[in-house]
């Protein structure tokens, strides 16, 4: 009896990240978005989804990776958190993967502390590690944490 | 298995909901009751209330709920059989079994179980009740003796066309119904380039069913007054029985139906002034006999729908609002000057009940008038968009006007353009907008402002706030707007329509930027951002309350004690929070380029008079968001020889004053915080600063050096 998440993928900066199938609605073409002034850098702003306004984040801000390459539009994956629908902006969607329980671990110990909130484990899979995503932090975060980058890699 | 319990908790819920508002009428009638005791009809409502909860309590095995009911059942058929009269101590001795009732509603709510409080002496109460009650001999109410049992009976049946409807779901078809009409412009704006006879009478159909659509939506979420008003009555009475007086309460116009969102809103300013109307309006008996009044006072709610708004009605027929008297107290508070004083008619003086500061938490029990708190009335009126107005004539009474929108939901507002982006101005605190050239801005100390009819009007650049784009243009639009008692204005680059909009609140993430009070979506199906007009002055830094603020000057107050007014340094940090650091410590302010920066050791660092001075960024430091800026505000602090440069959004002032730091630090590296100038301000702590610069300092949450 071998239990399997399923987890939906996509890639920023490189690096395969997966967060829980349930929690995503749906994936779109980032729409016009209202930037919120005096917001946190993380925070790309707000778009209309069907009559719901949603907060939409920029994962790489706030994951701390560099900026997106000009010329290159992002995805924005629409999902479920504790405090309500919010938007990720991501680089590119992976396909639905089913992950193995077995294969999961915790983040090591060589992750910093805050990283390790938004990245709490990875799936080591046979081509890559996927790195899971805490969906409930990342709306949590100021952003601030963008500054010090690429401690991921 | 798991579906039966699933039911049972349906089950459970559904009691809880329908006792709870089973209670509320039972306060209400109860109160009624003890105005009209032959009401046989109100008593019949009473009685099968109780019956009710006695049933299904009995039936889902609650046992302390269910003996309470039945002692109260009791007293009440006795009521009903005239074999006892209503007095105030039986009425209390209902109203105390309501509340105990309420209490273990409450506690299944919480714990799902009774609980294990003690009503032995509620009890006691109502069994002792009949004793020394018996009815009079004399009275006889007609047809009292066979209350049919019938219709006691076949009342519930009534409530079978209604459902309950969870919030959250009328929230979302609200939403989608604003949707619906987006995408029904978008569909006859096709349509109306078409030439096909089916579409276009399809389309015009559809704009049809959408409207009515929208509408019913609306219509769902409105609730009527009166659920907010039941309770008002036994809130008087109590009210009035704890400070010797009688209160009747009248109601008119309890169906009057609002948003529900607003319903919730008005329920503490209502409440608030209830109390106000009570405690300091209406007189004791004595008194009002001696007036020539009747021995009870009368508080009169109305509510009616008044030009696409409602308004609510408060009056008293009390004392009044003693005008000499609020003249004295706004003197003494130095809330007006001596000659305003002796300039001010009495409407105006009236109005000086809603000045902040004008009421204290000291005591004001020979204060004939009101004010207690009134201030805070207003501001929660004018939050949703309401307006308040009250009219006092010493001797006849009171009358507080509240006049609010129909509904929180839509509110109409004027769309700016600034620094690229629009904006949302809420209507309700727009005043005119006037365009002027640029060249006529004037300076005052680095202040901008507009003489707009003689009068200087502080200025805020949205686009400088924000943070966003400057524009270029000569011409600017300057919208004067309210916010609280005084008035500023907002430099934008175009004004646009107005539009109705439908306001949403901002998701947790975003509250910390104050300026906004939510967002919208535009005709074009775009999100504007709403600006919120006091959060917008407080980031500008222009004091709302400017023109009730007292005339004298804080550091007068300061000398009076045996401290002596100290001079603080007052800086911003990106996200509009305010610093204060003693001046003393302040060796330099200065302007950095951005290039000038240098790194050592990994920590930010600038050549300044030929030594290596560290940086420390406020922003880093408080986890503020960051701008990129070309020449950045240094701080240069100096102590004991060593110095460092703090990087700081905007240096805003220098103050002297009196500051009481209240020693509250929620990191090492503040003080604590204290009120400077009416706002608060964190005070930085400088040695724990000095020595984060120096990297000694590794304490604190919060490591600035990354």
């Amino acid at each position: 009896m071998v239990s399997q998440r399923r987890l939906c993928t996509f890639y920023l900066d490189r690096l395969w990240f997966g967060i829980a199938v349930e929690r995503v609605y749906e994936v779109i073409r980032l729409p016009a978005i209202t930037r919120i002034p005096l917001a946190a850098r993380a925070v790309a702003g707000l778009i209309n989804l069907r009559g719901q306004i949603i907060t939409v984040i920029d994962l790489r801000r706030r994951l701390g990776f560099e900026e997106r390459p000009a010329g290159t539009m992002p995805v924005n994956v629409v999902a479920r958190s504790k405090d309500g629908t919010v938007g990720l902006l991501v680089d590119e969607i992976a396909e639905i993967v089913e992950a193995p329980e077995s294969s999961y671990e915790i983040a090591p110990d060589n992750l910093p502390a805050d990283r390790r909130e938004l990245v709490p484990g990875v799936y080591k899979l046979p081509d890559s590690l996927l790195h899971v995503l805490d969906l409930d932090k990342v709306l949590g975060g100021d952003g601030s944490e963008a500054q010090s980058g690429k401690v991921l890699k | 298995m798991s579906t039966a319990t699933d039911g049972m908790e349906e089950i459970v819920k559904e009691f809880l909901a329908e006792s709870t508002e089973g209670l509320d009428l039972l306060d209400r009638n109860l109160v009624e009751l003890e105005r009209d005791p032959k009401s046989q009809e109100r008593l019949g409502e009473v009685f099968r209330a109780v019956h009710t909860i006695k049933g299904s309590s009995g039936m889902l095995g609650y046992p302390k709920l269910e003996s309470l009911a039945h002692a109260g059942e009791n007293l009440l058929s006795g009521l009903r059989d005239c074999k006892l009269a209503l007095h105030p101590a039986l009425t209390s001795g209902l109203l105390g079994m309501v509340d105990a009732l309420r209490e273990l509603l409450n506690a299944i709510e919480r714990t799902g179980s009774e609980g294990d409080g003690d009503y032995t002496s509620v009890m006691r109460v109502l069994e002792e009740l009949p004793r020394n009650s018996a009815a009079p001999a004399d009275t006889v109410m007609g047809g009292s003796a066979d209350a049919p049992a019938d219709k006691l009976q076949a009342a519930p049946v009534a409530s079978v066309s209604k459902i309950r409807v969870d919030v959250g779901l009328l929230d979302r078809m609200m939403d989608l119904a604003s949707e619906l009409v987006l995408a029904r412009n978008q569909t006859l704006r096709f349509a109306s380039s078409q030439t096909d006879g089916a579409l276009l009478s399809a389309a015009q159909r559809l704009r049809r069913v959408t409207t009515d659509m929208q509408e019913t939506v609306m219509k769902a979420r409105l609730q009527p007054i009166g659920s907010v008003w039941n309770t008002f009555p036994r809130l008087a009475r109590d009210l009035a029985l704890s400070c010797g007086k009688q209160v009747i309460v009248e109601m008119e116009g309890s169906a009057t139906e609002l948003d529900r969102g607003l319903i919730e809103a008005i329920r503490d300013p209502l409440t608030h002034i209830l109390r106000n109307a009570i405690d300091h309006g209406i007189e004791t008996p004595e008194h009002r006999i001696q007036a020539g009044k009747t021995a009870a006072g009368h508080l009169h709610l109305r509510a009616f729908h008044l030009a696409g708004r409602v308004q609510v009605e408060v009056s008293d027929d009390g004392a009044g609002i003693n005008h000499e008297r609020v003249r004295q107290r706004a003197l003494e508070r130095g809330l007006i000057t001596p000659e305003e004083a002796a300039g001010m008619g009495e409407r105006r003086l009236v109005k000086l009940v809603f000045v902040p500061g004008f009421s204290t938490a000291e005591k004001v029990t020979n204060f004939s008038g009101r004010g207690v708190g009134l201030d805070v009335v207003k501001t929660n009126i004018e939050r949703i968009g309401g307006v308040v107005d009250l009219q006092s004539v010493a001797g006849r009474g009171t009358t507080v006007k509240i006049k609010i929108p129909l509904t929180l939901a839509i509110l109409p507002a004027l769309i700016v353009n600034s620094g690229g982006q629009r904006f949302a101005i809420p209507q309700v605190s727009l005043v005119e907008v006037v365009r002027l050239e640029a060249r006529f801005i004037e300076q005052l100390y680095r202040a901008p402002v507009y003489r707009l009819r003689d009068r200087l009007l502080p200025l805020c650049f949205l686009d400088r706030e924000l943070h966003l784009e400057a524009s270029v243009a000569d011409g600017v639009y300057v919208a004067v707007l309210q916010a609280g008692a005084g008035q500023f204005g907002l430099v934008v680059d175009a004004v646009n329509d107005t539009e109705e909009v439908v306001v949403k609140p901002l998701g947790k993430e975003l509250r910390a930027v104050t300026c906004f009070a939510g967002a919208a979506i535009l005709g074009d199906g775009q999100v504007v951002l709403i600006l919120d007009m006091a959060g917008l002055a407080q980031l500008a830094g222009i004091v709302a309350d400017s023109r009730v603020q007292p005339l004298k000057p804080a550091t007068e107050q300061g000398s009076s004690r045996d401290h002596a007014a100290q001079s603080w340094l007052v800086s911003r940090g990106t996200a509009g929070s305010r610093f204060a650091l003693p001046l003393s410590a302040v060796a330099r302010l200065e302007e950095i380029p951005a290039t000038r920066i240098e790194c050592s050791a990994g920590r930010e660092v600038v050549q300044y008079r030929g030594e290596i001075m560290p940086l420390l960024r406020v922003s880093r430091l408080f986890h503020e968001p960051e701008q990129d800026r070309e020449l950045l505000p240094v701080v240069v602090l100096r102590e004991s020889g060593l110095s460092a440069g703090l990087v700081v959004d905007r240096i805003e002032d220098i103050v002297e004053q009196f500051v009481g730091v209240r020693s509250d630090p929620w990191c090492d590296l503040l003080e604590g915080s204290a009120v400077i100038q009416e706002r608060v301000a964190d005070v930085l702590n400088l040695k724990n600063l000095l020595a984060v610069a120096r990297g000694a300092f590794t304490g604190g949450a919060n490591d600035g050096s990354a």
